[in-house]
């Protein structure tokens, strides 16, 4: 509180004040290794663009191939939905959690322990064989008559146990992150709103959860793209993603090593985007608080950019050399 | 009992094997102003949340305007209310905290409105222009769209007390609403509360401020380890208390 009011109101510098013109500490040890690091890049760089084998042709050819375009929309598509449904489950299960009901706090941590205690990799292959061991999915009354019977080929499509398997898997890390985020809410925030009448839910939605997004944020922006780097797995599915995409690809013409720098290429233009994006976001649930969370590498590099530019501090310089 | 709005019989209430209120029996009359003092831990807090089931209590009644708060009672057997009613009891008795607990996210315009739109349904538009006299009347007409970490503590708590009165509560209750604060602070949150007063508010107050009880209070009231030690006219509480608890606490504080 006060020191917004130190941010907007500079002290005045003292009287007779003169800039101080000092000769900096040398330190050789800097000096030392910025040349080694520009000696090695530059070493590294040469190598790449002049071996031939990485073949840059190719890479240029295939970079934008229609096969590779689908994997593309198809790896964006299964992050997306795999994260919102990991979201909505990770949200419902945290909540779940703090319940006063034992059960429903037994039921959340069993299946926490459960998706978190068994790779993914090995819950993508049980949805994908899930035919095997419910051929038919009845829903109706539990113990009762079923009112519905489903072909679990027909319903669990390869699309759907990817969707399953990358979802459920995110729920029980969701779950962690959203949970830490509620305890992070002051308890007298639930306590005001209880006071002015407003019920358990209603407090969660309105005032506990768009607080708790501060926490929540960051490591959901890791996890997505932890996501999307794990969707790659479903190549083993033969799930035409990205990854096997290119796969297709170098299965006939043999030019591996192009073919997975097209690949790397693009995932790294997707998480560049998400990080930009996971920027923004923060700001915006970063209102109302003096101090925000500390900004990330890219906010820095953002916030020097809009320093220069408009010559107005908005996030609190965090010092490298502090403490 | 119609004309006091609490009415405590008895109140116990138990942490764990802590016992933290040993009978409180006290009442409050409409359009009363009690102040409630006593050392740390004596079980003022407590009490006070308990007035609005944010605390059950463990043995004992408590009548919030003739209605038995957190229970109905059926022949002999109390039978517990569903959440829903007790949120609209509590709709009816505000609540100000000493951290403020403005909510961190939303405006002062946005703490004010949110409970009655959500809560009571009013329209939006009435809600604000209802909100903008409020923040008139707590003197902040022009700092409807700050955030809670861009105000003082004191215009924090003038808010607060601004968001409580939304709700158009026919009691208010006071958690030592000025410990909070810089010293500077406390006297404009206390000038709110003396307009409240004045115009016939129903609070309880648990406060240190001897200065605003003695002016204010209709009623002052000394707890001391979980019961009330001594209570009455604030002249005669503060001038000639009875009991050596009371002495010692008040020597210290005066
Ligand atoms: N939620 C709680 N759980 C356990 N003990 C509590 C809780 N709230 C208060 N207490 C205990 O009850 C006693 C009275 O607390 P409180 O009502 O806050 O006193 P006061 O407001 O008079 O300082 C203290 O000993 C405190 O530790
Ligand atoms: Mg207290």
């Amino acid at each position: 509180m006060a020191d917004a009011d130190q941010l907007s109101e500079p002290a005045p510098a003292p009287a007779a004040s003169v800039e101080i013109k000092a000769v900096p500490v040398r330190r050789p040890g800097r000096l030392i290794a910025g040349v080694l690091i520009i000696v090695v890049a530059a070493a590294l760089v040469k190598s790449v663009a002049t071996n031939p084998r990485f073949g840059w042709g190719t890479v240029g050819h295939y970079l934008f191939a229609p096969t590779v375009m689908e994997g593309l929309v198809k790896t964006i598509e299964l992050t997306i939905l795999s994260m919102i449904i990991g979201i909505a489950i990770g949200v419902l299960l945290a909540v779940m959690r703090l319940s006063p009901n034992p059960i429903v706090v037994a039921a959340s941590g069993f299946y926490i322990w459960l998706f978190r205690g068994t790779p993914v990799l090995v819950q993508l292959l049980f949805w994908a064989f899930i035919a095997a061991l419910y051929p038919v999915i009845s829903l109706g009354v539990p113990f009762g008559p079923a009112v519905v019977n489903l072909d679990a080929n027909t319903l669990i499509t390869p699309f759907v146990a990817v969707l399953l398997g990358l979802g459920l898997n995110e729920g029980a890390y969701m779950s962690e992150i959203v949970r830490a985020g509620l305890l992070s809410v002051d308890e007298g925030q639930e306590e005001a709103a209880k006071a002015l009448g407003m019920r358990r839910m209603m407090t969660m939605r309105r005032v506990i959860l768009p607080q708790a997004m501060r926490v929540i944020i960051p490591p959901t922006g890791n996890e997505t793209i932890g996501m999307l780097k794990t969707t790659s797995l479903v190549s083993v599915l033969a799930y035409t993603e990205l990854l096997y995409a290119v796969q297709l690809i170098y299965a006939t013409n043999y030019k591996q090593i192009p073919l997975l720098i097209v690949a790397s290429i693009w995932y790294l233009v997707l998480t560049t985007i998400l990080s930009i994006g996971q920027y923004f976001i923060e700001r915006h649930y970063g209102r109302g608080t003096a101090r925000s969370a500390p900004p990330t590498l890219l906010a820095r590099i953002w916030q020097s950019f809009s320093t220069w530019r408009h010559t107005r501090v908005e996030v609190p310089e965090i010092s490298r050399h502090g403490q | 009992m119609s004309e006091s709005m609490i009415k405590a019989e008895g109140v116990h209430k138990r942490f764990g094997r802590n016992e933290v209120l040993k009978g409180i029996t006290l009442d409050v009359a409409a359009g009363e102003v009690m102040c409630l003092l006593g050392p740390s831990g004596s079980g003022k807090s407590t009490f006070l949340r308990c007035i609005n089931h944010l605390e059950k209590i463990n043995a004992g009644r408590i009548w919030v305007d003739g209605s038995l708060v957190g229970y109905r009672q059926k022949g002999d057997v109390l039978h517990e209310i569903p959440e829903r009613e007790v949120a609209r009891e509590r709709e009816q008795i505000g609540m100000v905290f000493q951290r403020f607990n403005l909510f961190g996210h939303m405006t002062a315009v946005q703490n004010i409105i949110e409970a009655p739109i959500k809560v009571r349904g009013t329209k939006p538009d009435a809600a604000r222009a209802e909100a903008k006299v409020l923040m008139d009347r707590v003197g902040l007409g022009d700092r409807l769209d700050a955030y809670p970490a861009q105000l003082s503590g004191g215009q924090q708590q003038r808010v607060a007390i601004a968001r409580a009165l939304a709700m158009k509560p026919k009691l208010m209750l006071f958690d030592e609403p000025t410990s909070a604060l810089d010293p500077e602070l406390v006297g404009e949150v206390l000038d709110v509360m003396r307009g409240l007063a004045a115009d016939g508010m129903t609070m309880v107050v648990v406060t240190h401020e001897t200065g605003f009880a003695r002016e204010v209070a209709d009623t002052v009231v000394f707890m001391d380890d979980g019961v009330v030690v001594e209570s009455g006219d604030p002249v005669a509480v503060f001038e000639n208390p009875q009991h050596a608890r009371t002495q010692a606490f008040l020597s210290k504080v005066l």
